[in-house]
């Protein structure tokens, strides 16, 4: 391996470490204002969640949850923060399908999208 | 709190004597099999904490932070990751449905195992080859093991979760001994490029990688626990990346580290879809475990791990007994 390369390597590494601290602080800092302003609204109230029910659109997907923040829902605000955090690991793929491209790696990009397809299948169509 | 797990294990609880005597393992187990009669016998009167009726949501929210703080700061402060708690103390003390609790516990591992990772990533443990041949088989696992979530009754995934709670507690006093480092390449480890180095004091290390077939298998049964019982499953991934393909002990840890965040969040996904993320749970749990995790990543070395195992080792132990009384009376 040479030098230039472990240096871009290095380089990489320190990019994803700091991708991985800013997803995580981002998705606490929305999670956490989501979580006040629902204690705000419906703190009072008796907990309910010993009995499993579901949840409504607006909680449950994607499009739902963005349209629930428009509308300023704070249950919406806590979700968005959520999928933040579930978006941090596989931007980390993501971000290690470009190492492995930049590389000329093909194995690994094949083996990355692979990972990186059944990650977003996941989230975006959720029936696995 | 009044029936808290924790508060049920005093300080001449046999299993922490057994623990701290560091006897070899197979004495140990023997011993265990006594511990084991004496709390199945006492889970039968531990019952759920029932709450008064003016209990609400945001009391419950900041109990369920403060615990999920501890079981966050236990996580870190012993290496043995603390997502494995958060379930059985959502059920067996908050009474949160364990549907729920398993969507509530994926998410805070994501952020566990993200914020772990951003420390570990730089320090050049992680052997990202093996981490992302490895996650092909822990999200197939995982995707498969969301699905099968919504068919399983609450009741089996209690009585598994025991079961698994009970192999954590074994696993947590077997003596971890450094394995040699292998030199030579097998066919796998050639084809994959699977090879690599180390940071030690003497400079980097070489490292083969032996039986990646066999890793991949167990990865697939990770990954399959993990979305069925909102976990990390770190101790499977451990084992077979140090015992069976023969990584070195941190290498296995901090990759480990890296596939738990990817595992989970695959499942996370399903779970969202599934309507098992409740927002007034999550944001507890989510919050408490990582504010916990980061204050003992601050903390380590200056706490006592060994005391901390025994520790964790006695908390694991009586949830396990208490998952699987639940499950076996289909009482959860």
């Amino acid at each position: 391996m040479s030098a230039p390369e472990r240096l871009s390597e290095h380089q990489v590494e320190q990019l994803i470490g700091r991708l991985l601290q800013i997803g995580v602080l981002l998705a606490g800092a929305v999670t956490l204002i989501g979580g006040l302003l629902l204690l705000r609204e419906q703190g009072s109230a008796p907990p309910a969640f010993s009995v499993f029910h579901g949840q409504p659109g607006n909680l449950t997907s994607l499009i739902g949850i963005l349209k629930g923040v428009r509308e300023g829902r704070s249950d919406s605000i806590v979700q968005l923060g959520i999928v933040l955090l579930i978006a941090t690991p596989i931007a980390r793929v993501a971000f290690t399908l470009v190492a492995f491209a930049i590389q000329r790696d093909r194995t690994y990009v094949f083996i990355t999208l692979l990972v990186l397809a059944l990650l977003l299948y996941g989230l975006l169509f959720g029936k696995a | 709190v009044s029936a808290s797990a924790v508060a049920a294990i005093p300080r001449h609880n046999p299993v922490v004597s057994v623990t701290a005597a560091s006897v070899e393992t197979l004495q140990a187990l023997g011993e265990l099999r006594a511990i084991a009669e004496n709390a199945v016998a006492s889970a039968g009167l531990a019952r759920l904490a029932t709450f008064p009726a003016a209990m609400t949501t945001t009391t419950l929210a900041l109990i369920v932070a403060g615990g999920s703080f501890g079981a966050g700061l236990l996580g870190a402060l012993t290496g043995l990751g603390g997502g494995i708690i958060i379930v059985p103390m959502l059920t067996l003390l908050f009474g949160v449905d364990l549907r729920y609790a398993i969507g509530a516990s994926l998410v805070s591992i994501i952020a566990t195992s993200s914020g772990a990772a951003a420390a570990y990533v730089r320090e050049g443990f992680t052997n990202v080859r093996v981490g992302i041949v490895l996650e092909v088989g822990t999200t197939i696992g995982a995707l498969i093991g969301a699905a099968l979530s919504g068919i399983i009754p609450p009741s089996a995934l209690a009585v598994l979760f025991g079961i698994v709670l009970l192999f954590t507690a074994v696993r947590s006093f077997q003596p971890r001994a450094d394995h040699e480092l292998l030199h030579t390449p097998d066919i796998w480890s050639e084809r994959l490029r699977l090879d690599s180095t180390f940071p030690t004091p003497q400079g980097m290390q070489p490292y083969s990688v032996r039986r990646a077939p066999a890793g991949f298998a167990l990865m697939f049964i990770a990954g399959i626990l993990s979305a069925l019982l909102g976990i990390g499953s770190g101790i499977i991934k451990v084992l077979a990346m140090d015992q069976v393909m023969r990584l070195p002990f941190k290498v296995s840890t901090t990759t480990s580290n890296f596939m738990i965040g990817v595992t989970a969040a695959a499942s996370a996904g399903v779970y969202l879809h599934q309507g098992k993320i409740v927002p007034s749970i999550a944001f507890p749990v989510t919050l408490g475990v990582l504010g916990g995790a980061l204050l003992g990543a601050r903390l380590l070395g200056t706490a006592n791990p060994k005391r901390l195992r025994q520790l964790f080792t006695a908390v694991v132990l009586v949830m396990a007994f208490q998952m699987l009384y639940r499950g076996l009376t289909r009482t959860i």
